[in-house]
């Protein structure tokens, strides 16, 4: 084709795939001279994506929706015709005509029509009430009839089915899915797991019948009233909706002439040619060599590919070829995790099955494996989080025995497994972990948002980002490339350790000095980021005091520290007093109450033994703390990395078991330490004796009282990888536990990365615990002095920060939601009512995730 | 849209289509951060970089729809100065509102904030 002075390319459909066509067709370099490129489309609208179609009713609106933006055919000089459906293609005068009778010449014919919903043809399936769900105008009407309608039944219980019965429950609709195979999603997973996830629907509200067809549609007065079940059933309904499968749409090349396969598909080759040298098929209505129709959207994506290198490239490209893709699917769907991959039936000969199955837990989890030890394919429902590193293996031997594969995590170690290079760790856009590697080793790529620009990997249903930035770490590491070893870019020669030695060797008291001096970009234009500001603006106040708010180092906070308060998803924020040690007065406790209620904000005990009372808006902040600063309350740093907690259990006053009172010293390590500002949260707990009901082993400083004194422990913490704490010292005395504490958070303060907690620090540091130990205990650095000195003065100097903001109008008048009109609230801050409480209204945004 | 200013009585403002609305003077922005300003009914966030510059994008966090990006923390990532929203930490270019991180918001829509025009006026 290439020899042609002029190539016109016509594609008829486009969707999806079609329009991945032509992205592939122009992003080519150069670009083929005279070619010039019609679509003819079907659809009133340009392609988008269908894939996440459901959003739809969740508020995404269609241009949201939309694949092709205004400038995408203009800046490429694409004619594309909307509306109008190609009726015949005539390939002996190689035109095609249109159903508005236009007739338009091509040199090369790219189909991509992609599929229809098969609609079985039972008595009355066409009466009004009956809906397909496959386009924005079928979801346009799916919405008006479920205005009206109470009950909705879905015919399918496959992928499609089941997504259709979400948003219809969503609708508020009492939904039901009639399903003819005897489980959910039969193609992808096998009887256990569909029995774990018909459960699972099932808690969701939804009713599961399963082997069980549709005989009839009841019609009354010319409306959908009901449907008839094989076994003679009658389903009570005002809405059906069809999603029994769907059929390539064929017919155009059908009537043409052209083969199609036995059950539907354009029959094409591995470079996705028909058997006319001019017409190529693509996408879901094209019958692979393989024998098979995708109906999924990545292997359309590599046909699409395939076909436009030819007509770039010329002679078609042996390693470029469609002969086949796999049918992995993974999705969240209405919440629930399930992902089938490889041979999910274990239908190869000699093959075993490794299965774990919690049916009470909802958890199902089945690896195939092959007679010689290879992985062929598995299910996983309720917990699929190995889905990202199983599916890559598919087909190879598998590193380590399966059933720490399959075993929950509280049973057996997560594994990490190593991908060979091969491994396809983005499915949707067909990117093996080799292309990744290579991002990061000869691309400079040292993040996923760069994976993301250079390669396309995780851009598509996101299934795959987490193992890509395992992938990045790793590389990074083993490549010995500087992991950059300093803070960010602007800090590139320091970490933020040796941030923290330059402010307090040379007594910098500001943001500006140190970027200036030390900073790694020269000129005014010299800025930080949202890595070392937040960094810098920590180790400013660990050292210097002062109101964290003032002068320079405001525009170092982030929005918690900022409003002294934590963000909420909507926009709100919380507030949390200080209640130390978790002793609280009855006054205490109604002052709490009546603010809560006059302000109308929603309560809460939170796992720190205080309140949480959220929904505040930034106006009221001021007025909330007011009075709680009239109560006597102090700011308990919930925003802060800094001190939050000193849990206690009731301890020797009251417990027939204590041998200490670990609420009075709860109380006074949580009054010496709060306010103090640390590379990451700090959180301690005091338990009276060693039943240990404060769980201060769980913290990165935990006491518990011993008939002699106090043990020390160091180092743990809950949160994503929990760990235990280490202990540091036994049988101590009161003065030396607190000189020992006092030393050992600020040699932590003093050389932990940036949100590096007491528990990675302690494993991170060369000589880990018997190292901190002879610093803080034995002096062996001999900066003990320093430390009790920096501990002395953070004690002496410490305000409340909250009385302070509100002593000045400078700091309060920050406290508003919009600049240009103070006092008027931020209208789209909403809430509902939920158990007599309030709730934030969300935002319309996508719920289901991770596809 | 980038303007600089440094002189005292001076205000900030931004163009609506029709004409400028005063938003408040320069003076009363921090460097290095933003606010937040109700425009029409419209939310704008305006930014003062540590330079002086002003620029004025959406204040609509497109990943989680809240109104929140004035108070996002305002910065450089090479030549481009950005913010970052504070709920998800994503950084938009405050000079075109396009989002470095991410190109679309989970749900597939693009990931950019508007852009309004914004000026210094003595
Ligand atoms: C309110 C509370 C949940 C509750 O309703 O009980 C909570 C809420 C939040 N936690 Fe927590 N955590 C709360 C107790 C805990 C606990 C339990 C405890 O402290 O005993 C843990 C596990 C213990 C631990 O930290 O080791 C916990 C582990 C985390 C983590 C994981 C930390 C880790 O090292 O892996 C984060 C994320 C972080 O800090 O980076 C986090 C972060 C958060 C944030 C700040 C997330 C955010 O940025 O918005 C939440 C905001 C709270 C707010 O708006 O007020 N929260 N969080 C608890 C407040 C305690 C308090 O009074 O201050
Ligand atoms: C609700 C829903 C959820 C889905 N979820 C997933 C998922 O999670 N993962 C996944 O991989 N896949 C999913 N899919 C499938 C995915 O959308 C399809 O695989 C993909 O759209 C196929 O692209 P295509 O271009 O081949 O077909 P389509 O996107 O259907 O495009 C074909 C286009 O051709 C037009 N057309 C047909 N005949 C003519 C004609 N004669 N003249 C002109 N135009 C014509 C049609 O109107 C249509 O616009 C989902 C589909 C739906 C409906
Ligand atoms: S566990 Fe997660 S969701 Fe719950 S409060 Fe903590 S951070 Fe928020
Ligand atoms: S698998 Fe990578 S984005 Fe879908």
């Amino acid at each position: 084709m290439t020899d042609a002075q002029q190539t016109h390319v016509v594609l008829v459909g486009h969707g999806m795939v079609g329009q991945r066509f032509l992205e592939a067709l122009t992003e080519a370099e150069p670009r083929p001279p005279g070619l010039r490129i019609t679509v003819l489309a079907e659809e009133p609208r340009r392609a988008y994506d269908r894939v996440h179609l459901t959003s739809w009713f969740s508020g995404t609106t269609a241009e949201e929706l939309s694949l092709c933006g205004d400038g995408f055919a203009a800046e490429h000089g694409i004619d594309i015709r909307l509306g109008d459906p190609v009726e015949t293609i005539d390939r002996a005068a190689r035109t095609v005509t249109t159903g508005a009778g236009h007739t338009v010449g091509y040199d090369t014919l790219v189909l991509a029509t992609g599929s229809y919903p098969f609609v079985p043809p039972v008595p009355g399936h066409d009466t009004p009430g009956c809906f397909v769900y496959r386009t924005i105008e079928d979801l346009e009407a799916i919405k008006a009839a479920a205005d009206r309608a109470r009950i909705g039944v879905v015919v399918g219980g496959g992928l499609l089915g089941l997504e259709a019965a979400g948003a219809l429950t969503a609708m508020g609709l009492d939904t039901h899915v009639v399903e003819f195979a005897p489980r959910l999603m039969a193609l992808q997973i096998d009887d256990g797991g569909g029995r774990v996830l018909r459960r699972k629907i099932q808690d969701l509200g939804v009713t599961v019948h399963t082997g069980a067809g549709t005989r009839a549609i009841v019609d009354r007065a010319g409306r959908v009233a009901g449907m008839v079940l094989s076994d003679g059933t009658e389903l009570a309904a005002d809405l059906v909706v069809f999603s029994a499968g769907v059929r390539p749409r064929d017919q155009l090349a059908r009537a043409a002439g052209l083969a199609v396969g036995e059950r539907g598909g354009i029959v094409v080759d591995e470079y996705c040619r028909t058997a006319d040298p001019h017409v190529l098929a693509i996408g879901e209505c094209a019958l692979a060599v393989d024998g098979r129709v995708y109906g999924l959207v990545a292997p359309g994506y590599a046909m699409a590919e395939v076909a436009a290198r030819q007509l770039v490239a010329g002679p078609p490209d042996p390693d470029r070829t469609f002969t086949g893709a796999d049918l992995s699917t993974s999705l969240k769907l209405l919440g629930v995790d399930v992902a089938g991959f490889g041979d999910a039936h274990g239908v190869a000969e000699d093959c075993v099955e490794v299965l774990y199955s919690n049916p009470q837990a909802g958890v199902y989890k089945k690896l195939v494996i092959g007679a010689d030890g290879r992985l062929l394919g598995g299910v996983l429902v309720g917990d699929a989080d190995a889905y990202a590193q199983l599916r890559p293996l598919t087909g190879g031997p598998l590193p380590v025995p399966p059933e720490q594969l399959v075993l929950p995590t509280a049973a057996g170690p997560r594994v990490r497994l190593a991908l060979p290079d091969t491994a396809v760790v983005c499915s949707c856009h067909g990117v093996a972990k080799g292309t990744i590697r290579a991002a990061v080793t000869e691309h400079d790529v040292v993040d996923v948002p760069g994976v993301k620009r250079r390669t396309k990997a995780g851009t598509g249903c996101g299934g795959c980002v987490k193992l890509i930035g395992g992938i990045v770490t790793e590389e990074l590491a083993a490549a010995g490339i500087e992991t950059r070893r300093g803070l960010c870019e602007h800090f590139a020669r320091y970490t933020r350790a040796e941030l923290y030695e330059i402010v307090r060797v040379k007594g910098i008291g500001g943001f500006a000095r140190l970027i200036d001096e030390h900073g790694s970009a020269e000129g005014p234009d010299a800025d930080g980021c949202e890595v070392c500001k937040p960094a810098v603006g920590s180790i400013l106040a660990s050292l210097s005091g002062g109101h964290i708010l003032d002068g320079e180092q405001a525009a170092l906070q982030d929005t918690n520290d900022h409003f002294l308060a934590n963000l909420q998803r909507n926009g709100s924020y919380s507030v949390v007093p200080r209640i130390p040690g978790g002793e609280v007065t009855p006054e205490g406790l109604i002052t709490i109450g009546e603010i809560a209620r006059d302000f109308g904000l929603y309560t809460k005990i939170t796992g720190g033994q205080r309140i949480d009372m959220f929904g505040a808006t930034v106006d009221q902040l001021p007025s909330i703390w007011q009075r709680l600063v009239a109560a006597g309350f102090e700011s308990g740093h919930a925003y802060g990395k800094a001190l939050r907690t000193v849990k206690s259990c009731v301890g020797q006053t009251w417990c027939r078991y204590g041998v200490q009172d670990s609420v009075a010293l709860a109380i006074e390590l949580e009054l010496r330490y709060r306010g103090l500002r640390s590379p990451h949260k700090l959180k301690s707990a005091v338990s009276g004796c060693t039943r240990e009901c404060a769980e201060a082993q769980s913290k990165d400083f935990g006491v518990i009282a011993t008939a002699e004194g106090w043990n020390l422990y160091v180092g743990g913490n809950g949160g994503t990888t929990p760990r235990h704490a280490e202990l540091l010292a036994s049988d101590l005395d009161h003065d030396t536990l607190i000189r020992t504490i006092d030393r050992f958070l600020m040699f932590y303060i003093r050389t932990a990365d940036r949100l590096e907690r007491t528990a990675s620090w302690l494993t991170r540091i060369e000589g880990g615990l018997d190292h901190v130990r002879a610093v803080v205990m034995d002096d062996a650095l001999g900066i003990c002095a320093d430390l009790d000195e920096l501990m002395g003065r953070h004690v002496e100097t410490y305000e409340d920060e909250w009385a302070a903001t509100l002593a000045d109008p400078e700091r309060v008048r920050r406290f508003v939601s919009f600049a240009n009109a103070p006092g008027v609230p931020d209208p789209t801050v909403r809430f509902t009512p939920e158990r007599e409480q309030i709730k934030p209204v969300l935002f319309e945004r996508l719920e289901v995730r991770g596809r | 849209m980038g303007a600089t200013g440094t002189t005292v009585e001076t205000t900030v403002e931004i163009a609506t289509g029709t004409g400028w609305v005063t938003i408040c003077p320069y003076d009363r922005l921090t460097p290095g951060r933003g606010v937040a300003a109700l425009i029409e009914g419209e939310q704008v966030a305006v930014f003062r970089t540590r330079a002086g510059e002003l620029y004025a994008l959406g204040n609509r966090d497109p990943f989680s729809g809240a109104y929140v990006m004035s108070r996002g923390i305002v910065g450089r990532r090479g030549e481009v100065p950005i913010v970052t929203s504070p709920m998800y930490q994503q950084a938009f270019d405050l000079r075109t509102g396009e989002c470095l991180d991410e190109p679309t918001t989970p749900d597939g829509t693009p990931a950019a904030l508007p852009t309004w025009r914004v000026r210094v006026r003595s």
